[in-house]
């Protein structure tokens, strides 16, 4: 995706919303498969969408910990939720893919490398927490030394259509992570849908050349000064409406001074190791590799598939898993996201989305779980660290 | 076509319901490249060949109810280098180890009209409590490409890939929408050991924990969830004491919410 910076006074521009059906046609005449929020047993999930209409349109989510339920009204909304269970890493991570081939023939072998074709996305409706999940995932696996060649052929391949959230959910608190609800960095379009009396409507900003040209295609208009005020108004009301947050201030020195924190012990109580909160992670990243091979032995697959840091075999090495509690799991866990990631990416691993909350079958919710681990008396140490602002990456 | 020295397969019966064992036979596109490296020596449900152990591979099915089946396991196990349990009654003790909950003499005469015939042991207990188990393969019943897999990995010389996790894991990749937390339909999952596919969110079902206990079973704090959600401490019994009621975690659980 082409980076260009975000340009100032441009006159946002503004898509009516009988529309916003054109936009989809545009993007499939582009030969987009796109990709968006559509509602399956119960949630909103992402999957394939050629309409409007396969949006939840009307929808609205009620989240809270280990709960989420959707509810049904008129109003023609087309992003009236939060995120749901699905993340856009399915895309570019898959959960399990095929890495290669072995065959035996007659004493030799050979390696039948896998062809990662990946097709033209357009993803519909990522939310900027998701957009800054996305970010973070591509330093993991664009960054440094070793390149990811399935993430990296998908990730050239998308076109990202944004959209800055009208409403929190309840277990949001992106806020506090710096990563929204206002849409930032790179884009190719990012709306704002506006409701106001009988007008419906998204104003819009392009974040690239391509953006630029899918809305060259697409009926619009320069958004006025007023309505491009409301759309504003939206996503400043949103941020103020969030319930939950994390203090990031001096965060990793607090949790490595937290180390035998009696707090540990407390969620291993009630976790159930049972990885869910990292599955739904937007930025968890960690897969583990399976071989198998046919009776025959005459063929070997190596599958990767997403694992998760609660499983024990996820640190076993010889003879052992270093991480036999779930104590020591849960800490692993928390530990890396809000602190070691730092060192290791030079960004948080958490971006607020709240998906390890709400959907953490017995409700364990890390905002929680962060604050009782500030609330106790700190060593000196910590309470030092603590007074420095840990500066985020600009992600 | 006939190899030397191919491994030989027996496959046993003890109390249970066959339908591990239908599994194997349900491996149709298989089967052909299971009997082209293994030799099937003994299979009374599949083939009236039999061939005289000692065998390289004993797949064992069933739990131990009776004083006869409790002698004739220490015989299998004589006679097989690798003995490998398939299904929740041959690791578990299976559904009929609801007996170990209630006093056996009392049941036979609701069960059968002449009670005089019956001679049955108070438990029904697995495999590995009377000998030595190579391999417990869990689920009930079995999962096909699981058993495939142990072949494979046996005939092969390797670790079988068959996870310890929770069925979390597998619902997740599916990206089924989590029942528990979706819709309020408590689920098993989290305590269940993966293997299935998880299959019943698929299917919008709770899971009813065929596959036995996860490498890590916190059964307390999934109950007091399950109640969070409207469940009695009978149903949270209930759900404990199905397939894998006697296996330990599931089995101490239940006890704390029942009789
Ligand atoms: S840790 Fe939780 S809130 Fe943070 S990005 Fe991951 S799922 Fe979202
Ligand atoms: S925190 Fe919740 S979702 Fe994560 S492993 Fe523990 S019980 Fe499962
Ligand atoms: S539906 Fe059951 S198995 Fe699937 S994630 Fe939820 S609790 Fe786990």
């Amino acid at each position: 995706m082409v980076k260009i910076s975000r340009r100032e006074g441009r006159a946002a521009q503004l898509i009516e919303h009988h529309d916003f059906q054109s936009l989809f046609d545009v993007l499939k005449a582009k030969k987009y498969r796109l990709i968006g929020p559509t509602v399956r047993d119960g949630s909103v999930v992402y999957d394939e969408v050629a309409r409007v209409d396969d949006l939840p349109v009307g929808y609205s989510d009620e989240q809270e910990k280990g709960s989420y339920r959707l509810n049904k009204s008129d109003d023609h909304r087309l992003f009236g939720y939060g995120v749901g269970p699905h993340s856009w890493k399915k895309f570019l991570f898959p959960p399990a893919v095929r890495l290669w081939q072995a065959r035996r023939d007659d004493g030799s072998f050979q390696i039948i490398p896998e062809d990662y074709h990946a097709e033209p996305l357009a993803l519909i409706g990522v939310r900027a927490c998701e957009l800054n999940a996305i970010a973070i995932q591509d330093r993991v696996f664009l960054d440094g030394e070793y390149r990811d060649p399935i993430y990296a052929a998908q990730r050239e391949k998308l076109f990202v259509l944004a959209v800055n959230c009208g409403q929190a959910g309840n277990t949001c608190f992106c806020a506090s992570m710096h990563a929204g609800p206002r849409v930032t960095g790179q884009f190719d379009l990012a709306v704002t849908e506006v409701i106001n009396g009988e007008s419906h409507y998204f104003t819009v900003e392009v974040g690239s050349p391509r953006g630029e040209e899918v809305l060259s295609e697409v009926p619009h208009r320069p958004a006025s000064g007023e309505e491009k005020a409301l759309a504003n108004q939206i996503i400043t009301q949103t941020a103020a409406s969030m319930k939950r947050s994390i203090d990031t201030r001096g965060i990793k020195q607090r949790l490595y001074a937290s180390f035998e924190h009696p707090q540990w012990d407390d969620i291993a109580a009630r976790c159930l190791a049972c990885g869910n909160c990292t599955q739904v992670c937007p930025t968890c990243f960690c897969s583990t590799v399976e071989d198998v091979t046919d009776l025959s032995g005459n063929t070997a697959d190596r599958w990767r598939k997403w694992d998760s840091c609660f499983t024990t075999d996820f640190s076993y090495i010889v003879g052992g898993s270093i991480r036999s509690s779930v104590k020591s799991r849960y800490r692993q866990w928390m530990t890396h996201k809000l602190a070691t990631w730092i060192e290791q990416f030079g960004t948080s691993g958490c971006v607020g989305c709240g998906r390890c909350i709400t959907w953490c079958p017995v409700g364990i919710d890390i905002t929680e779980e962060i604050a009782a681990l500030r609330a106790e008396k700190q060593p000196a140490t910590a309470v030092e660290a603590a007074k420095e602002d840990v500066s985020y990456a600009d992600v | 076509m006939q190899r030397k020295n191919k491994p030989t397969l027996a496959v046993w019966k003890f109390a249970s319901c066959d339908g591990c064992q239908l599994s194997l036979l349900d491996c149709e596109d298989e089967l052909l490249a299971i009997i082209d490296r293994i030799d099937i020596a003994y299979f009374p449900e599949a083939t009236r060949t039999v061939l005289k152990g000692p065998y390289d591979v004993s797949l064992v099915e069933g739990s131990i109810t009776t004083q006869h089946d409790a002698e004739r396991i220490h015989r299998v196990r004589r006679a097989s280098k690798v003995l490998i349990t398939i299904g929740a009654c041959a690791t578990a003790g299976g559904i009929q180890a609801l007996r170990n909950f209630a006093d056996v003499k009392q049941l036979v005469p609701m069960v059968y009209a002449s009670p005089k015939y019956i001679e049955t042991l108070n438990k029904s207990t697995p495999i590995s409590d009377h000998v030595f188990v190579d391999f417990e393969l869990r689920g009930c019943p079995i999962n096909k490409g699981q058993l495939l897999e142990v072949l494979s990995a046996y005939l092969h010389g390797r670790k079988p890939n068959t996870s310890r996790y929770s069925v979390c894991m597998e619902c997740k990749r599916n990206g089924t929408p989590c029942v528990m937390v979706a819709q309020g339909t408590p689920c098993l999952g989290p305590v269940t050991q993966a293997g299935c596919g998880a299959i019943c969110p698929l299917f919008q079902r709770g899971c009813y924990g065929c596959f036995g206990p996860a490498e890590v079973a916190n059964t307390r704090a999934l109950s007091e969830q399950w109640k969070a959600l409207g469940k009695t401490p009978q149903d949270v019994m209930r759900a404990f004491r199905t397939y894998n009621a006697y296996a330990e975690a599931f089995r101490k659980e239940s006890d704390i919410h029942g009789a």
